[in-house]
């Protein structure tokens, strides 16, 4: 890729157009206005359209500037900590507060490089106790804590 | 002097026994998010913010507010002795801090940082309440031209604050101030960019946003990076400093808090940019700069001032003008609607204990942070010998919970995922992302000022250089843009000169 010479300001122009982009496409159909009765389309376009600009300038400088590439050393924490995350959504509602806690921190530590299984276990029932009289008890927040079949 | 009554007034509230316990309940807990790596003020806040139902406005906001400067101590201890910032505002102390505590001076550095913040906390408090109800005054006097202006200039700053490319930085801002549009229009009752999804009509939230991009992905990255900081623990000894030391240092800490009181003012400021430019200032100033970055004590005694100074001038906009100048002080500003108080320059006249109490509070949180933080360093120092390992998991996992209990409200968790992912993606192609946040919060009311302005004006884009406020405060705004783009332009003319 001899033609790209800053691929960061080149990917980062790119997300900007598409961001400017479809923030323009998607205001097409709000009302436009005039200036002195703006529409709510009024200011999404402009915006749309400065970020675009923005993005062509980067596009255009990253063929000229010089960059460093973009560094992906591992995709291991990403897909584990956002995965775990996500669990956790999934499972808090339907299974309460104390199993989604351990899903989380058993699950989320697995990303890091010196992952100990069991320690991780542990930590996350203690952490789970913890939560559950922090903020269950402590706090009073209402969430629900544990599956709805044992009486919520 | 009627700042002094005012001011009495204010100590009156805040010496109360319950208002004392929350200060220091505040300042507790800021100094332990501070100190930890990867947790910072705005999840912290943003987690606290449910259970100030409960209490009395005053005590909320003394409590919330104490977190935040409070984080500023903290984050210092972890700079200096782990060379890891503890909160963002802490990145330059790391520089000359810890280099300090590999040379044995790890005490004298923690010891100036306290000092220095508690000088510049005191300095600042008195700024808040000399310069407030003046500027609260010419707020009264500010129509939608001169807010939209304001707001412009504290965008700019925001730029010179993100020190990477400043087309990027701009492109951030709009990104932030196009997100800040999604949900239902005030005017028209229209749902913009909403995709039908009912849970976006109120807008993206704004804690899911500040959590995925400042907590996720920040933690994210660390994970991806192996090598484990070697931290000073047994070396803190001597924490008292050398008359010559200080000395030295009080040059650095007067010119700190003086900008550090400056720039938070300035919307789009606060501790972060004022420790940045407090650094390069001494840099600038000193009589042998090549001593920075080996353990100048001035590099910092500087940034330290005036983080503090920053952090508490920046709930002038706020309280004043209704204007959160960051993502600390829009959270405040969802701490006082909680309790019916809408933010701006009437909260001074129709509030008068809660303005004045809440500054009186800062003081005293300051005094409280110095008497507890100096002996109790040892504590903290303990905290931060728990592994990484252990210590992500529980950050997540009180983000999640933050994030959840806002409104009892799964949604909240997955946008948070997915702003991690996006935060992720900023991260790696250099994107800062303060000046995202900025532009969410300013967005809406960029929008209505914007359209009030010219509505008033018919249509004509001049009232905002006609009016002299609106005109000065976008004068500044294009000479500080002006200012940051020169060194670039050089810059570009250098790789240019170098590759040809």
């Amino acid at each position: 890729m001899a033609l790209i010479r800053h691929p960061k300001d080149f990917w980062a122009g790119v997300l900007f157009i598409a961001f400017g982009g479809a923030a323009c496409v998607i205001a097409l159909d709000y009302a436009m206005g005039t200036a002195g009765r703006m529409g709510p389309g009024y200011f999404p376009r402009v915006l749309g359209l400065l970020l675009c600009g923005l993005g062509a300038i980067l596009v255009v400088r990253s063929f000229t500037l010089r960059g460093a590439p973009i560094a992906f050393p591992t995709f291991k924490p990403i897909l584990i900590v956002l995965a775990s995350v996500v669990l956790f959504g999934l499972v808090v509602t339907r299974l309460g507060l104390v199993i989604a806690t351990i899903v989380l921190v058993a699950v989320s530590s697995m990303a890091s490089h010196e992952y100990r299984p069991r320690e991780s276990i542990l930590a996350a029932i203690g952490l789970a106790a913890f939560v559950v009289v922090a903020f269950r008890y402590g706090l009073n927040l209402q969430l629900p804590t544990w599956p709805t079949a044992f009486g919520g | 002097m009627e700042v002094f009554t005012n001011l009495a007034t204010g100590f009156a509230v805040a010496l109360t026994a319950t208002n004392l316990l929350y200060a220091f309940v505040g300042v507790l807990l800021g100094t332990l998010i501070g100190v930890l790596p990867g947790i910072g003020p705005v999840p912290t806040i943003a987690m606290l913010l449910p259970i100030t139902y409960a209490l009395p406005p005053v005590s909320a906001l003394i409590m919330l507010a104490g977190i935040y400067y409070g984080a500023q101590y903290g984050g210092s201890t972890t700079a200096i002795l782990v060379n890891l910032p503890g909160e963002s505002s802490s990145v330059v102390t790391c520089i000359d801090g810890y280099q300090m505590a590999r040379r044995g001076r790890a005490g004298t550095a923690l010891a100036i940082a306290a000092i220095g913040s508690f000088i510049a906390g005191t300095f600042a408090t008195m700024v808040v309440a000399a310069f407030a109800p003046p500027l609260a005054e010419v707020a009264l006097k500010f129509g939608p031209a001169e807010y939209f202006s304001l707001m412009v200039l504290g965008l700019i700053a925001a730029v010179v604050l993100a020190s990477g490319s400043l087309v990027k930085a701009i492109g951030m801002i709009v990104l932030g101030l196009l997100l800040g549009l999604v949900g239902t229009d005030v005017n028209s009752g229209l749902q913009r960019f909403t995709f039908g999804v009912p849970e976006l009509s109120d807008g993206i939230g704004f804690v899911a946003i500040a959590m995925g991009v400042f907590g996720f992905a920040e933690i994210i990255v660390n994970l991806e990076h192996r090598e484990a900081s070697e931290v000073f623990t047994n070396k803190v000894s001597g924490l008292w400093l050398k008359w010559k030391e200080f000395r030295q240092a009080l040059p650095a800490i007067a010119r700190g808090t003086l900008l550090g009181s400056s720039l938070g003012i300035l919307p789009g400021g606060g501790a972060l940019l004022s420790a940045f430019a407090a650094y390069t200032l001494e840099k600038k100033v000193a009589k042998d700069p090549s001593q920075f970055g080996k353990g100048a004590i001035q590099g910092v005694a500087g940034p330290e001032s005036a983080n503090n100074a920053g952090a508490q001038t920046s709930f002038i906009p706020l309280l004043t003008l209704g204007i959160p100048p960051n993502a600390v002080m829009a959270l405040m500003v969802g701490a006082m609607t909680i309790h019916s108080i809408q933010p701006g320059p009437q909260v001074m006249t129709s509030n008068p204990q809660l303005f004045w109490g809440l500054i009186a509070s800062m003081w005293i949180g300051n005094l409280m942070l110095v008497v507890l933080n100096l002996p109790m360093i040892g504590i903290w120092v303990k905290l931060l010998q728990v592994p990484y390992r252990l210590l992500y998991p529980a950050i997540l996992l009180f983000c999640c919970i933050g994030v959840y209990s806002l409104q009892n409200n799964v949604w909240d968790v997955f946008v948070t995922a997915l702003f991690g992912l996006i935060g992720w993606i900023f991260v790696k192609l250099e994107c800062e992302p303060a000046p995202l946040l900025l532009g969410f919060i300013l967005g809406p009311l960029m929008e209505e000022n914007l359209r009030r302005a010219l509505l008033l004006s018919r249509g004509d884009p001049s009232v905002f250089v006609t009016r002299p406020l609106s005109a000065t405060l976008l004068g500044v705004a294009a000479l500080l843009l002006l200012i940051v783009a020169a060194p670039q332009i050089r810059r570009k003319r250098e790789e240019a000169f170098h590759e040809a």
